[in-house]
């Protein structure tokens, strides 16, 4: 009836546009990353360099530390995010008054830009400004500096993500618990299993799927975290903050090093996809087979 | 066992509820003081309305070229999008071309990669290599507007692909045998039915964009720069203009929640890109 060639002219502009801002992003920075360039140094042209841009990437202690601080970062969130998510979305299965305007406002950080979020967040913790620092003095004595204590800059920016994306983790949780079939449940209360046992032995494997998606989006959406923490401690104080992709716009973009700045963002691409693979081969394509 | 007490769950979720929203508040209780008020004991409860740090941003000719540059960019960038997205959805599902399945996961991946990743060789790019003379697309609108298709674009064609395979083919092959054009068929009888579907898609692709952050500071100087890369510029070491920035972060923060009123729940499907249903 009508040829693919119509299809193909359609699909162009997409291809096109992806092409050229998605793709040879890549294959030019790949390309530059085997160069030693900067434009502004005494010798500004490209100079093929073999691997050397790559060689200072596996030794640099700072982008290892960041990589370190990414990966504690993104582990206390994601199960913190997990737990909180899940006992909401239980706290959400019986009926009470109000549950539509509750789960609104549950879903309200969402919608926020992250940058937003960092800028609330910064002006509730910012001495004399913010209110956390004052309850906290007078409540228990302790002295929140974000400014100056590592441990009180990370443990900040993990609650502000709960803060944001808990909801997330809820909203997709209740959906899971309202479409449970309610008859192996009725079962185990006449089998006479307790809560434990049913949380344990029914609830959990049949909501697994929702909860390894789930997992999986958050873990993908944390590894990419910068504007919220870099507008609230900049990376610092020192770089305990300093997660993966806040160490690529803080040190490596505004450095002149295009060369080293482009191996740096080939790995970091090629560690998330690794990451990507490693979660799908370990935790989604097991569950595809048994199914 | 389970009817007992459904007051307990709602005081339960007034907690919930009062975290959830008290940050927000205490961004509206900054941007209604005035300076000298900052650094005294913070009181929770505002106790008169300073309107001047609103004012200041409005009058603000540098901040208000950022809001256009905003609006222009996500506007242009959101019905880029959809518009785009459309055409290849429709592509995808009406035609039977090698490989769709593998292009249209493809386009998925484009979304996958950090944004981080992307600022060097964006900068490069545009600076280097796509450039006509003197005219290169750094700190353009219609540059910004093409480099937001790299995460916008991929979630359109997600998102409008089950709209658009929902409609029934039969309609098309109607009026094929009524002679109409392909053009016709597109803009006349499955444009409509997608309506609803193109409506959330323009809405959620405009509040990313409006949303974006890091490509915005880092491909814009100050042609092209928007709302959010303003607020960052108001954070400085030597030191902030709280009130300012509290007010930018509200004037930020209205469209989002205006569009939060009109799609609320396509949100979660949105973020989770369809792989929960929300």
């Amino acid at each position: 009836m009508h040829s693919t060639k119509l299809g193909w002219l359609l699909l162009a502009p997409t291809l096109l546009v992806l092409f050229f801002f998605g793709v040879l992003p890549f294959i030019y920075v790949l390309y530059v990353s085997f160069h030693q360039w900067n434009p502004f140094a005494v010798n500004p042209d490209m100079v093929f360099n073999w691997a050397e841009n790559y060689r200072r990437v596996v030794f640099d202690a700072q982008f290892l530390a960041s990589l370190g601080v990414t990966a504690a970062f993104v582990f206390f969130a994601v199960i913190s995010e997990l737990i909180l998510g899940y006992m909401l979305a239980q706290a959400f299965m019986k009926d009470f008054p109000g549950k539509a305007i509750f789960r609104t406002i549950h879903t309200l950080p969402l919608i926020m830009a992250p940058i937003i979020v960092g800028s609330i967040w910064k002006l509730m913790t910012t001495p004399s400004i913010g209110i956390l620092p004052n309850l906290l003095d007078n409540w228990f004595g302790y002295d929140l500096n974000i400014g100056q204590s590592a441990i009180a800059a990370f443990v900040t920016t993990v609650i502000m993500d709960i803060w944001h994306w808990t909801p997330l983790v809820t909203l997709t949780l209740i959906a899971a618990l309202v479409s449970l079939p309610p008859d192996p449940f009725e079962q185990a209360q006449i089998d006479g299993a307790n809560k434990r046992q049913i949380f344990w032995h029914i609830t959990l494997p049949m909501i697994r799927p929702a909860i390894l998606a789930t997992v999986f989006i958050r873990l993908m959406d944390a590894l990419r975290t910068v504007d919220e923490v870099l507008m609230l401690t900049g990376g610092g104080p020192g770089s305990a903050t300093r997660y993966v992709g806040v160490h690529i716009f803080k040190e490596v973009f505004p450095r002149t090093n295009y060369g080293y700045g482009s191996a740096i963002s080939v790995v970091v691409l090629y560690l998330t996809i690794v990451a990507c693979w490693l979660l799908y081969v370990g935790l989604i394509a097991p569950r595809n087979k048994k199914a | 066992m389970r009817k007992n007490r459904p007051w307990l769950y709602s005081l339960f979720w007034i907690v919930v509820s009062f975290l959830t929203l008290f940050p927000i508040y205490w961004l509206f209780v900054i941007s209604v003081k005035p300076a000298v008020d900052l650094f005294s004991t913070p009181d929770i409860l505002i106790k008169s309305f300073y309107w001047q740090n609103y004012i200041d941003v409005l009058n603000d000719r540098t901040l208000r070229g950022y809001m256009v540059n905003s609006l222009v960019i996500s506007t242009g960038n959101a019905v880029l999008c959809t518009v785009l997205g459309f055409f290849a959805c429709y592509a995808l599902s009406r035609f039977d071309m090698g490989g769709k399945e593998s292009i249209f996961f493809w386009t998925i991946t484009n979304r996958m990669a950090p944004p981080a990743v992307f600022l060097l060789p964006l900068f490069l790019l545009m600076t280097q290599v796509y450039r006509i003379g003197d005219f290169s697309l750094l700190d353009t609108r219609i540059g910004m507007i093409l480099v937001y298709c790299t995460f916008n674009l991929p979630f359109a064609i997600w998102t409008l692909r089950p709209t658009v395979d929902g409609i029934p083919k039969e309609l098309d092959e109607a009026a094929y045998v009524d002679g109409a054009s392909p053009w016709k068929v597109i803009t006349e009888v499955v444009l409509p039915l997608a309506r609803p579907g193109l409506a959330v898609t323009l809405i959620l692709t405009w509040v990313f964009a409006w949303n974006e952050y890091l490509l915005a500071a880092t491909l814009t100087n100050f042609n092209a720069r928007t709302l959010t890369t303003g607020l960052s510029e108001y954070v400085t070491t030597t030191g902030t203009e709280w009130g300012i920035m509290a007010a930018i972060s509200v004037f930020t923060l209205i469209p989002a929640l205006i569009v939060f009123g009109l799609v609320q729940k396509h949100i979660v499907a949105g973020l989770t890109f369809g792989a929960v249903k929300g």
